[in-house]
């Protein structure tokens, strides 16, 4: 009697385990190619690069920390990163902010779909088609200073414009712009997404309660948006290195030095071929990302119990 | 009185978000419009951006003589026009054929078989995804010049073939598939291979298509890469030829551009809602 009862449970048991075994078989299996590739074109080859940044660039001798020493003593680098950081935090809390804006409008009309077709359209455009336009809009007899100096001329509080926006410090500014035209089509997206799965019956019961308008974006509509926070955060990130395509284009490999970013840096290493410096900075750089993202999804982990 | 006030306010709204677009779409006016324009009008704007005097720069989004003569040159008589053409969609075409044989059945892995050490593996996806290509240009650099792949179209397509982020997109396809419905086919005596082809993908394809047209968007405007990895100017993609075309010959870099955008335009119009879909899924979380 005890046997035939006991049998199913062992039966069972024994079944779940080759289930197990069932399970990783197939994931190994669906897994192997792309798991492959990886290490063979991303990771070997990056402890390669690890590796490197220990040693010298031509006899490939060990020099410890040396080439760390070097690059954190290097007045290319430390601009470089210093423009990189400030770029990331201008651009990530003002695109945030916009997309979450033009979101909350967009939310409250009906014909969406042209307009949110119209947003995310930059984010087809390549980037070498838009290049001529920007260099029309912001060279110094552009439609920028037009419109600038059209404008002087009507309220009489400036006179003539002629800045040169791509050869000075003002380049900064028209990188954020292009950043901003770019992204905001996905950010308004993303946004949109959170916003409308915010169940209805909630703000309506906010809206019985008395609640006003203002009190339900900020007691109701924010918090059930933390989760579209962090995404938006760590894919505008993502984005923001890109931009380097847009400032190579219009301004080439040297320019102002208010836009020099890491991506300028490494490009320039490369074609001088220093690899040993670009070792060291890409290790660095690596690990600051990992642990920015790592950060992140710690924060937003410990946020969401 | 709150209901005229209401209607207002709408139409405020709409107002102000229809003239923000319009701002937005400026750039794609401006290329049309200079595409269609003569060798002497265009020179006749342009001028004033290449003297140091103190006049402006000025246009007319309708041309005064609009011709078609800058693409009849560039499609008829510019045969390096086509060559780099063809570079760009043969680099586009085989990274996202290449991207449909790799990523998606690991998305499938990651979605379907959780087993230990799948979450771990799946944490180091996410943060390769979101490496920037300066990060591991040197370890990409080592690696194609070790099997001999640089300067060739394959410098490209192959480490662009291995990228995780089709991964993450058809990843969210997956998930949104009810478990039990696997199980029951399962039950059913269906092989796993079976299920992968025969519900998986069918039933995934949303996931799957948004990676194939965020890919090509993309992959279109890849610059980084070849510049990097291409020393030979005729392997190059369109995306770097534009910029090299000088302020002389504006009418043809109008039309290339126009040119250049067109297929981009294509996939947008017709991928759209993958397009919407891709971007929200590129935002979930496990």
């Amino acid at each position: 009697m005890p046997l035939s009862k006991s049998l199913p449970f062992i039966w069972r048991n024994n079944r779940e385990s080759i289930m197990l075994k069932r399970k990783r078989k197939f994931f190994c299996l669906f897994m192997l190619p792309s798991f492959l590739g990886i290490a063979i074109f991303v990771l070997l080859p990056f402890m390669d690069v690890v590796k490197r940044s220990f040693t010298t660039a031509i006899t490939g001798q060990f020099n410890g920390v040396k080439n760390y020493q070097t690059i954190f003593h290097n007045q290319a680098f430390r601009l470089a990163v210093g423009n990189t950081l400030k770029f990331t935090l201008v651009c990530i809390p003002l695109l945030v902010f916009i997309g979450f804006v033009i979101a909350l409008f967009l939310s409250r009309i009906k014909s969406r779909e042209m307009m949110k077709s119209i947003y995310l359209f930059p984010l087809a455009m390549p980037t070498a088609t838009i290049v001529i336009v920007w260099k029309m809009i912001f060279y110094r007899q552009g439609f920028l200073n037009m419109i600038l100096t059209k404008m002087g001329e009507w309220t009489h509080l400036w006179s003539e414009v002629h800045i040169d926006y791509l050869g000075s410090s003002a380049a900064f500014w028209v990188l954020v712009g292009s950043y901003i035209w770019k992204n905001t089509g996905y950010t308004v997206i993303l946004w949109l997404a959170g916003l409308m799965g915010i169940p209805s019956e909630l703000l309506e019961a906010a809206r019985v309660d008395g609640a006003g308008r203002w009190q339900r974006i900020r007691y109701i509509v924010l918090p059930n948006l933390k989760g579209s926070l962090y995404t938006i955060v760590i894919l505008s990130f993502l984005n923001s290195f890109k931009i380097y395509r847009e400032a190579y284009l219009t301004t080439g490999a040297y320019p102002d030095k208010s836009i020099y970013l890491l991506q300028h840096l490494f490009n320039n290493w490369f074609t001088n071929l220093e690899f040993d410096k670009m070792a060291a900075a890409a290790v660095c750089t690596g690990g600051f990302l990992m642990a920015v993202i790592l950060v992140l999804q710690a924060l937003w982990d410990k946020n969401e119990i | 009185m709150q209901k005229v006030w209401k209607l207002f306010m709408k139409g405020f709204i709409f107002c102000f978000l229809l003239l923000l677009g319009l701002t937005v779409i400026m750039p794609v006016l401006l290329l049309m419009s200079g595409s269609l324009m003569d060798t002497w009008e265009l020179k006749g704007y342009l001028s004033a951006v290449f003297t140091d005097g103190e006049s402006f720069i000025g246009w007319r989004l309708i041309p005064e003589f609009p011709t078609f003569a800058n693409y009849g040159k560039l499609l008829f008589e510019t045969p390096q026009f086509f060559v780099l053409f063809w570079n760009s969609m043969k680099l586009v075409c085989g990274i996202l054929a290449g991207q449909l044989f790799i990523a998606v059945p690991a998305a499938w892995a990651f979605a379907v078989y959780q087993v230990k050490g799948s979450r771990v593996l799946f944490a180091l996806y996410v943060v390769l995804m979101l490496l920037p290509f300066q990060v591991t240009m040197l370890s990409s650099y080592l690696i194609l010049n070790e099997l001999l792949l640089l300067n060739t179209h394959k410098a490209i397509i192959l480490p662009a073939v291995f990228s995780t982020f089709p991964v993450f997109l058809s990843y969210g396809g997956f998930r949104s598939i009810p478990p039990q419905l696997l199980e029951a086919a399962r039950i059913d005596g269906a092989g796993e291979l079976t299920i992968f082809l025969r519900l998986g993908l069918p039933l995934g394809k949303s996931g799957l298509l948004s990676a194939v047209v965020l890919g090509f968007l993309e992959y279109w405007n890849m610059m980084e890469q070849p510049m990097t990895f291409l020393e030979d100017k005729s392997l190059w993609p369109l995306s770097l030829y534009l910029p090299e075309i000088t302020w002389a010959q504006a009418g043809h870099a109008f039309s290339a551009s126009v040119i250049t955008l067109i297929p981009a335009v294509f996939v947008f119009v017709l991928g759209q809602d993958y397009l919407e879909q891709g971007i929200i899924y590129s935002g979930l979380k496990e």
